[in-house]
């Protein structure tokens, strides 16, 4: 039990110096995905299921749907904005 | 020193999250730093209330007075964890804004919000 | 600042942290001893105190609810904040009205099976139940307001993943919406002002509390936690909203 205990901190440990090295956002949000499941897991193995159930739901769901909202319609703006100039260029 | 790996690991979560904020170069990659700079809490606020054989605080099955791990820690982490995300979710609105008045996500172009 | 005298910054600042916090670590109790007294005393008396089981709820609304209607608050107003700052403006509405539209990017996706659909859509259903017996479970099992809250707001997504975006902004904009997060926030504050109707300080807990055991016990733990858990679910979908909102009407318009 201290061995998983002690392997799921050293791989929490890894997976966030990938996150921060990631510089494709949308490849961040799959990473951040995982680094909310390792921590719920995590939070099991404190024995802190509440807890452990927020950070499903939060962390390993909610997070990553924020995210992808934002780059969404970031995306969508930045057609707008193509299909705007695109208008312009033509008349 | 193993068995205080939690602590270490806080710090180093700590100082990943930070790292990240200084190297960023897209809003939204600074927003996701923060998150897990704020993920270094979490696991610094369990270690301190681990008790080693306790059960968890939840005494549906077990009878009460059984050893458990400290209750008043994990209702600290409990909101946190769900505000958190609410927060995130204004600082994204804010980076979309930015992205929408200066047309990039870099935060060293945004130069139109030097004072 | 270059990036790299800013990064030597950080290096230089890191190590130092990092030295006074391994210092610090070695006056620490070691990993497992607990010491603090407040943890045993509040698991070995919430049971016959508060008539409920989870502890860790009884602490957040009940033992320490002046913290959690703060946090709640906390919610509320960043979700005001993310409708205030994604709002549409004049100048955006006017430039919608006069350009015409030109959706090509959402045609051209491959068209989803049904079975997917039908049951991605069934799905809705038992998430909606589940997250609504989480919610109400807070004062005996793990759960509570803020989880069945979430699970709730995240059912409306496997809508949006079957294609079936008419149901899903009809959802999400419903003004009912706003009213129930407003409901949500201010039922927390009612709940402590009733107490002082019985002569008791702000969020004692005043209602009878009934049996361990019971899902109607622990007295005001159980209304509280279904007061947050409207509020986070119905906060949560407005966000959701606010940021699909123009991608919806355009879908809405390709639709006609």
């Amino acid at each position: 039990m201290m061995i998983l205990g002690a392997g799921l901190l050293v791989l929490i440990a890894i997976s966030a110096l990938v996150i921060v090295r990631t510089d494709d956002v949308t490849n961040q949000i799959l990473a951040l995905s995982f680094y909310g499941l390792l921590f719920a897991l995590l939070f099991f193995l404190f024995q802190a299921p509440d807890v452990a159930l927020s950070q499903i739901t939060v962390g390993a769901i909610a997070l990553p749907l924020m995210v992808m909202l934002a780059i969404t319609r970031m995306k969508h703006r930045g057609e707008l904005k193509a299909q705007g100039q695109a208008e312009k260029g033509h008349d | 020193m193993l068995a205080n790996l939690p602590y270490y690991v806080a710090a180093w979560l700590f100082l990943c999250g930070l790292y990240g904020i200084v190297r960023s170069r897209h809003l939204v990659h600074t927003v996701i730093s923060l998150t897990v700079l704020q993920s270094s809490t979490y696991v610094l606020l369990l270690a301190i209330g681990f008790r080693k054989g306790g059960y968890a605080p939840i005494f549906a099955d077990i009878a009460p007075g059984v050893i458990t791990v400290d209750p008043v820690v994990q209702a600290l982490m409990l909101t946190d964890v769900v505000v958190e995300v609410t927060v995130v979710a204004l600082l994204l609105a804010m980076v979309v804004k930015a992205f929408e008045k200066g047309g990039t996500t870099r935060p060293d172009d945004l130069r139109f919000m030097r004072g | 600042m270059t990036e790299k005298r800013r990064l030597l910054l950080f290096f230089a600042g890191a190590i130092g942290v990092a030295s006074v916090y391994c210092a610090g670590i070695r006056n620490m109790p070691p990993f497992g001893h607990y010491r603090g007294p407040y943890g045993d005393v509040i698991a070995r008396l919430a049971v016959y105190e508060r008539h409920t089981t989870d502890t860790v709820n009884a602490i957040t609304y009940d033992y320490r609810g002046f913290d959690t209607l703060g946090e709640e608050f906390i919610l509320f107003s960043a979700v005001t904040g993310v409708m205030l700052l994604l709002r549409p403006e004049t100048q955006e509405r006017r430039r919608r009205e006069t350009e015409g539209e030109n959706p090509e990017s959402f045609r051209d996706r491959a068209a989803l099976s049904e079975t997917v659909q039908v049951f991605t859509t069934g799905m809705f259903g038992f998430a909606v139940l589940f997250g609504i017996y989480i919610g109400t479970h807070g004062q005996l099992t793990p759960g509570g307001g803020f989880q069945g809250g979430v699970i709730i707001a995240a059912a409306p997504m496997l809508l949006y993943v079957a294609e079936n975006t008419d149901a899903f902004r009809r959802i999400l904009s419903h003004p009912l919406m706003e009213f129930f997060e407003a409901l949500g926030a201010a039922g927390y504050a009612v709940v402590g002002l009733v107490a002082l109707a019985f002569s008791a300080p702000f969020l004692t807990n005043v209602l009878p509390l009934g049996k361990t055991g019971d899902v109607f016990s622990s007295g005001t733990i159980a209304v509280i936690s279904a007061c947050v858990g409207v509020e986070v679910g119905a906060g949560f979908m407005l966000v959701t909203y606010e940021y699909l909102r123009e991608i919806l009407s355009r879908e809405k318009n390709t639709e006609d």
